[in-house]
């Protein structure tokens, strides 16, 4: 199987760029990967808008959940999209994203851990946004910025610098 | 500087070891603490759960040993490893996200005889059965898996034996069986063969020896390579089926690639208790900013004290990989190319009398059962490591009745030779005597 792997420069940069995350498939379940992941990056700093046709109505970490990334309010600028959904699916997600947001500021669609789709990440490039997948924005958050060092995880960062 | 990859030795000084984020200390700080402060209920709450990342209770994680794992999972190439008490503690580790009562392992004849011991015995407590094969073999190998093997284990440089395993061929079998291959990187360090290199899934350290390097703290570790698939054959639950213990998270769907150490962790370490002390990993780190540096000397001085001990005539054998005479000289230069280590076996044509005078005999060598020191040690495994083993174990682990191991330190190479020469000496006229 080929793999996706992404410089740390260009995860990070990825990451410090980034303001608004729609979060496609995100679960209200709070023991569910995808609700954690939403709470983390919320308490990051990032503002994280919910998208989830299942839990219209309900609000996520204070914000309404939206039905599709169309219903989400034109004066949102969304910078990346996080898709919580198998890889059969993520095509359509793409293919959503870049029709719904990609004339509106959209950077970067971000496929989660076990979530790939290379045809999708093709059209996405092909539009100028750029494509992370096999991989998770908390982790590598963590891993990036200093709070995997509570285990023996392999950061990659070589530095002498007070962090 | 961000995209520069570094060089080893760069990584065994830096690896894991940023300035500390609470008071800026240059050098890796000693947290001699049990328990860290919760900053509310939900925090605590999150910490539990695993959807927040901080340290709870030193069983699980503290900040000195997690610097130490850190540098050995990047020395290693791996994307993470987990740090317990000794070499036996990871093996216990390495194997425990695998196995259940009523299913095995395979493992090479040629291990460390306290291996031999805990897979053959104490295992069988927990229902794992080990099934001992001799890894020139590949063919038996293969045939000694079967739908209820889970792993399959070996010594990349096989203590006592001077033997270098076949890393490659190993992987392949187990890579078609679907297994993971688990290599016990010991003998070698990272600095002279890296296994992950060569298609090894999960490697096992015991750290009391050259990555401590002093002889003063116990220490194992596990390092995960990342590249294992556990959820492609449905054989390993404890990864990929939602964890009871953990409100049903799955640790392969939630933690991708870092799923074998997050489990090592929060699951391994947490119920089963084998973590390190912060002291040992500190002691341990400090040795390793030295590793390469003494590596070459061990290396150098082995194949030195070999070379004389191969023209001796007391010597029967001398089976040492750096040798030209070894049969492993050719694997050798594949897998460990910088040199093979400095534990090394020899026979005496006096047989187990001789042994045992020789041990009684030398004055710089100590006699004790360990390796990895810098200082150079000596044992007749036949009367002290090997002897729970019967006389066809012994044999297959190159540890026969007239086998003396040498772990070569980093003094002067000629004062080790003239140490040996004079015990040979009054080992020979002691047996002659009788």
């Amino acid at each position: 199987m080929r793999l996706p792997s992404y410089s740390h420069a260009t995860l990070r940069r990825i990451l410090q760029r980034t303001k608004v995350i729609a979060a496609v498939g995100v679960s209200v379940n709070p023991v569910r990967p995808s609700a954690y992941v939403a709470r983390y990056l919320a308490q990051k700093g990032y503002r994280v808008i919910p998208v989830n046709p299942a839990y219209v109505g309900q609000e996520i970490g204070g914000e309404p959940v939206r039905a599709s990334l169309a219903d989400i309010p034109a004066d949102l600028r969304i910078d990346m999209v996080d898709v919580f959904r198998r890889s059969s699916e993520a095509g359509a997600v793409v293919d959503e994203a870049l029709d719904a947001l990609g004339d509106r500021g959209l950077s970067t669609v971000w496929m989660q851990i076990g979530v790939m789709d290379w045809e999708a990440a093709a059209r996405a490039e092909a539009r100028g946004v750029e494509v992370v997948m096999n991989h998770c924005p908390k982790i590598e958050h963590q891993r990036l910025f200093n709070e995997l060092r509570i285990g023996g995880f392999n950061t990659g960062v070589i530095s002498s610098r007070r962090s | 500087m961000a995209n520069r990859t570094y060089g080893f030795d760069t990584l065994q000084v830096h690896a894991g070891s940023q300035p500390d984020p609470a008071t800026g200390a240059r050098q890796t700080p000693i947290y001699q603490n049990t328990a860290y402060v919760f900053r509310d209920a939900d925090h605590a709450a999150a910490l539990f759960n695993l959807q927040e990342l901080g340290f709870i209770y030193s069983r699980l994680q503290n900040p000195t040993v997690a610097v130490l794992a850190e540098r050995v999972a990047t020395l290693e190439g791996g994307v993470g490893a987990v740090a317990c008490a000794s070499g036996h503690a990871a093996q216990i580790m390495a194997l425990f996200p695998l196995m259940r009562p009523g299913l095995n392992f395979v493992a090479s004849t040629r291990l460390y005889g306290g291996s031999v011991n805990q897979f053959n015995h104490a295992f069988r407590h927990f229902g794992w059965e080990v099934r001992f094969v001799d890894f020139e073999d590949m063919a038996a190998v293969a045939a000694a898996i079967d739908e209820n093997t889970r792993a399959v284990f070996c010594e990349a440089i096989a203590n006592p034996g001077g033997y270098v395993t076949d890393l490659a061929a190993a992987s392949a079998v187990a890579r078609q069986a679907g297994l993971p291959l688990v290599v016990d990187n010991t003998t070698a360090t990272p600095y002279l063969c890296r296994p992950f290199e060569h298609g090894a899934d999960l490697v096992v350290h015991s750290t009391t020896k050259y990555l401590c390097g002093h002889a003063t703290s116990m220490g194992g570790m596990v390092v995960d390579s990342g590249t294992f698939d556990w959820t492609a054959s449905g054989k390993f639950p404890a990864l990929s089926e939602p964890c009871p213990s953990y409100h049903g998270l799955k640790f392969h769907e939630t933690f991708g690639n870092l799923a074998f150490t997050f489990y090592g962790i929060a699951v391994t370490l947490r119920d089963l208790g084998m973590c390190q002390a912060p002291m040992n990993a500190f002691e341990t780190l400090i040795g390793i900013e030295t590793l390469s540096l003494r590596m070459d000397r061990h290396c150098a001085n082995a194949l030195k004290v070999a070379s004389w001990l191969e023209r001796h005539p007391a010597v029967s054998f001398v089976n040492y990989a750096g040798l030209p005479s070894s049969p492993w000289a050719e694997r050798a230069k594949r897998y460990c190319p910088k040199g093979c280590s400095a534990i090394f076996t020899f026979g005496l044509k006096g047989g187990y009398d001789a042994g045992v005078k020789l041990v009684d005999s030398v004055e710089l060598f100590s006699h004790l059962a360990n390796l990895g020191d810098a200082r150079s040690l000596i044992i007749h495994p036949a009367s002290t490591t090997h002897r729970q083993l019967t006389p066809e174990q012994q044999a297959a682990a190159n540890a026969g009745p007239e086998v003396i191991r040498l772990s070569i330190g980093i003094e002067d190479a000629d004062d080790l030779i003239a140490d040996l020469e004079q015990a040979l000496a009054a080992s020979a006229g002691a047996v002659a005597a009788e």
